[in-house]
């Protein structure tokens, strides 16, 4: 079947290619040929990937639970919804990501630690976009959508064949700026994939009330080609992403993802998943686990082997480890240094509501809560000016 | 070296939670990120990991007891020599040591809680703990007079430890605790206007969210005379009547010292014939505009400064050590130094610029009635930027006053008197008074001072100024 065949309407099945049981790969008339290059050691790299994002995620939850972060937004359980269409990105595309995307974050290069930082409440961002070409994490919902397909009509005027890809959940296509970025994305063509990690939650919202179709058929209304895929199949995933931004670059537009997945923990930290789901539901979900897929063909394949699992394990031990020191270890910047960016050149009325907050701070009590440590010139104060 | 565990901020702003189930004892050894203990919080029931490798010392809080944000709630005795066995998620033995070197806790533990909204809390605790803490601790501040306090065994009586702790495991933490550690709850502003007025947070009953002293508390303590009368805590002996320093005494101590000490006082004196004023006056009691109003010469020479001001802002501003800045007030707020009940005071007028003569006399007689009925109001107290002091009512002819802080210029008014003075080339009995002008040298120099204190001067000695400059 060609391309061009495909009817605009997208694909009514979720696409697979790894058995839910182990046994040889699913073949699919499309996509198979968009993993043709991935072997054994490909495989056993995106499991490290799986491993080590999944043991981000729990690091980082204990890491709140102590008290070392303000808020964390798990991701259990969307492992390979994000490494799947991460590994698909070339160094020079550029993410636009929700607050979720951790495992983006990790592979596109961005320091763990820096990932950390924005919910310890100690930066307002956390990284520098154009060194990995990933936006900081999106608090607002939705507005990164629009943000990736201005980004996309600006590589439609310089030519280029890189692509923007844009993350964000199921609750986000709720919101009006969804339906303006699909419709600008299609009237120009702007080479944009938009990914969308159905994890079946707005929050404590289900999907169900969200749309009454599955969401994959929205892009056909805006003449936008859609993909459903299964969100737990990193290969699959990884199949699906490559094939949207291989039309992207070939200047065919837009497409549209639906990786379906399940969010296993809260919603955030501050959530309890208990009070809106029930336990058979993610007793079910917890059976299509995303490592637990792959493991199973690497098992088939004879690739599982003790030293393999050994070495993963470590790998991610060594990241954890090396996450929470740089996590505690941070050197809090200056409250002042708050106004320190907000200009590139000096500003008159930034200098004079710096002069009265330091006149603020200067009324507080020593001792008082409400004063921050006072560190001048750390990393972080100065990260943001590069 | 034990180390505490205190209880994190779960949920973005939460203050309190319940611990539901211990799931570790005294004596168990515990790995990183091991789910030591499941608590409810108002949005919530999670697992708190342990953040570090160790033998748990105590449990701090018993199960169902509620505790809040900052509060200790587990003590490890962290493994000296013993190497961490890997820990919960299989992560590596440095991250605990890691977690031990950068993470070396203070006395108090803080270093637990490095994320903003904790540690503010941390100091306010209101839990169990710190309610038995302060219990164990009421005898050593209790009064010495009382024998039987003085006699009570200063250690924690046994019935205030619940049962089911083992707190004797590491010993009470919280021996130091004493009632004037205990944090008064108020924002920062609020302490400041506290501070400013010498108003003892302690002393003042708050009736914000739990319990914190808001503005109004401070403003209804320090109106209602709730600052302590200047005759608390006397002691007579035969020799000598000591007698607390405290209240609007102490305050108008800390005034003047840091006023006195900061700024460089320079005074200057003239002496003016105000007969013209005096006769002013007297037409203005008679007229209707004023009927039922209080008119007196002191209205005169409000109103003449409020104009010198204008025309001189230099005189209407404050130094600013900290910000290393001059401050030039826009408006004109006059304050009065008045004698109260409960001492010194100087309510001031805002904006007298804006005010007709009418409502100038209408202020000051208000002012003075409002401070005579000891009703001066906190917002008066605060915001003056140029000060009168009228020592003529005593029928003092002149003085150097000290500048009320947070301005750069006092004008003091002497007595009038009918007295021998040249007038018109001849000797004529005349209404005159001597005025005199303390100005800070840092914010003020000599010429323009002079200026300013001549100025009033020309007005009150011929008040046509009033209208020609006003």
């Amino acid at each position: 079947m060609s391309i061009a065949s495909i009817e605009i309407t997208g694909h009514a099945e979720a696409v697979a290619l790894l058995p839910t049981t182990g046994g040889d790969l699913i073949p699919h008339p499309i996509f198979s040929t968009y993993v043709s290059d991935v072997g054994d050691i490909e495989l056993v790299q995106m499991y490290t990937d799986l491993v080590v994002a999944r043991r981000i995620d729990t690091e980082a939850t204990a890491l709140q639970r102590q008290g070392e972060l303000g808020l964390w937004a798990p991701m259990q359980g969307q492992e390979a919804a994000q490494v799947g269409s991460a590994r698909a990105l070339r160094a020079s595309d550029f993410v636009f990501g929700s607050y979720r995307e951790h495992a983006v974050a990790y592979l596109r290069g961005v320091d763990p630690t820096m990932i950390l930082k924005l919910w310890r409440g100690s930066t307002h961002s956390g990284w520098n976009p154009y060194e990995v070409n990933m936006t900081t994490p999106a608090i607002v919902v939705g507005s990164q959508m629009l943000q990736a397909v201005g980004y996309g009509m600006g590589i439609l005027r310089d030519r280029s064949d890189d692509i923007a890809i844009t993350y964000f959940g199921d609750g986000a296509t709720s919101q009006g700026d969804f339906s303006e970025a699909l419709g600008f994305a299609a009237s120009f063509a702007a080479p944009v994939v938009f990914f969308c990690q159905n994890n079946q939650f707005a929050i404590s919202a289900s999907v169900a009330v969200q749309t009454t179709v599955p969401i994959v058929q929205r892009a056909a209304g805006f003449g936008i080609e859609g993909v459903q895929v299964d969100g737990n199949d990193v290969l699959a995933v990884l199949a699906v992403t490559r094939y949207a931004a291989e039309r992207a670059r070939n200047g065919d537009g837009p497409t549209f993802i639906e990786a379906v997945t399940y969010r296993m923990g809260p919603h955030t930290t501050s959530d309890d998943p208990t009070r809106y789901r029930d336990a058979e539901e993610v007793a079910r979900w917890k059976e299509r686990d995303p490592i637990d897929r792959l493991l199973r063909t690497l098992e088939h394949r004879g690739l599982a082997t003790p030293q393999m699992l050994a070495d993963t394990e470590a790998t991610a031990r060594d990241f954890a480890a090396s996450l929470r020191a740089g996590c505690i270890g941070t050197v809090e910047p200056a409250p002042e240094s708050i106004f320190q960016n907000v200009y590139a050149e000096p500003h008159s009325l930034i200098d004079e509501e710096r002069a009265e907050f330091v006149a603020y701070h200067g009324i507080l009590e020593p001792g008082s809560p409400e004063i921050g440590s006072r560190e001048i010139g750390s990393p972080e104060t100065t990260a943001g000016a590069r | 070296m034990a180390t505490d565990f205190l209880l994190p901020d779960l949920g973005e702003g939460l203050t309190d939670a319940e611990i539901v189930r211990w799931l570790v004892k005294a004596g168990d050894e515990v790995i990183l990120n091991q789910v030591i203990c499941e608590v409810e919080t108002a949005k919530a029931l999670v697992e708190l990991p342990s953040p570090i490798v160790g033998i748990v010392a105590s449990l701090r809080v018993a199960e169902g007891e509620t505790v809040t944000v900052g509060s200790p709630i587990i003590s490890f005795g962290v493994a000296g020599t013993g190497a961490p066995g890997a820990d919960a998620d299989g992560a590596a033995p440095e991250a605990s040591e890691v977690l031990e070197a950068g993470a070396e806790p203070e006395e108090d533990g803080r270093s637990n809680m490095l994320v903003g909204y904790g540690p503010g809390e941390h100091d306010q605790r209101s839990g169990r703990r710190r309610r038995r803490a302060t219990q164990a601790a009421a005898p050593a501040v209790a009064p010495a007079t009382s024998p039987a306090a003085a006699s009570a065994p200063a250690a924690a009586p046994a019935p205030l430890a619940p049962a089911s702790l083992a707190p004797a495991a590491v010993g009470p933490p919280a021996t130091g605790h004493s009632a004037a550690h205990t944090r008064v709850l108020a924002k920062p502003p609020v302490r400041d206007l506290a501070r400013r007025l010498g108003l003892d947070l302690a002393t003042v009953v708050g009736t914000g969210s739990n319990g914190a002293v808001i503005r109004a508390d401070i403003e209804a303590a320090s109106a209602s005379g709730a600052l302590p009368a200047v005759t608390a805590n006397t002691a007579t002996t035969a020799d000598e009547t000591r007698v607390a320093i405290s209240g609007v005494r102490k305050r108008t101590a800390a005034a003047m010292v840091s006023s006195a000490f900061t700024a460089p006082h320079v005074t200057e004196f003239v002496t003016v014939d105000v007969t013209p004023t005096v006769e002013l006056v007297e037409r203005l009691r008679a007229h209707p505009a004023f009927e039922g109003a209080r008119v007196t010469a002191l209205v005169l020479i409000a109103k003449a400064l409020a104009i010198a001001t204008v025309r001189h802002p230099e005189l209407n501003t404050r130094w600013d050590e900290a910000a290393q800045e001059i401050v030039t007030y826009r408006r004109v707020n006059l304050g009065i130094a008045v004698a109260t009940p409960r001492g010194l005071m100087v309510p001031n007028i805002r904006d007298v610029n804006s005010l007709t003569l009418r409502e100038l006399a209408d202020a000051l007689s208000g002012l003075a009635s409002r401070a005579r009925d000891g009703k001066t109001g906190v917002a008066e107290l605060s915001g003056g930027t140029i000060s009168i002091t009228n020592i003529g009512s005593f029928g003092i002819d002149t003085g150097s006053p000290i500048i009320n802080p947070g301005e750069a210029a006092i004008l003091c008014t002497g007595a009038i008197r009918r007295q021998p003075w040249e007038f018109q080339g001849k000797i004529a009995l005349r209404s005159v008074m001597t005025l005199s002008l303390s100005f800070d040298h840092r914010l003020v120099d000599g010429a323009e001072g002079s200026a300013f204190l001549a100025e009033i001067g020309r007005i009150l000695a011929d008040p046509l100024e009033l209208i020609a400059l006003g």
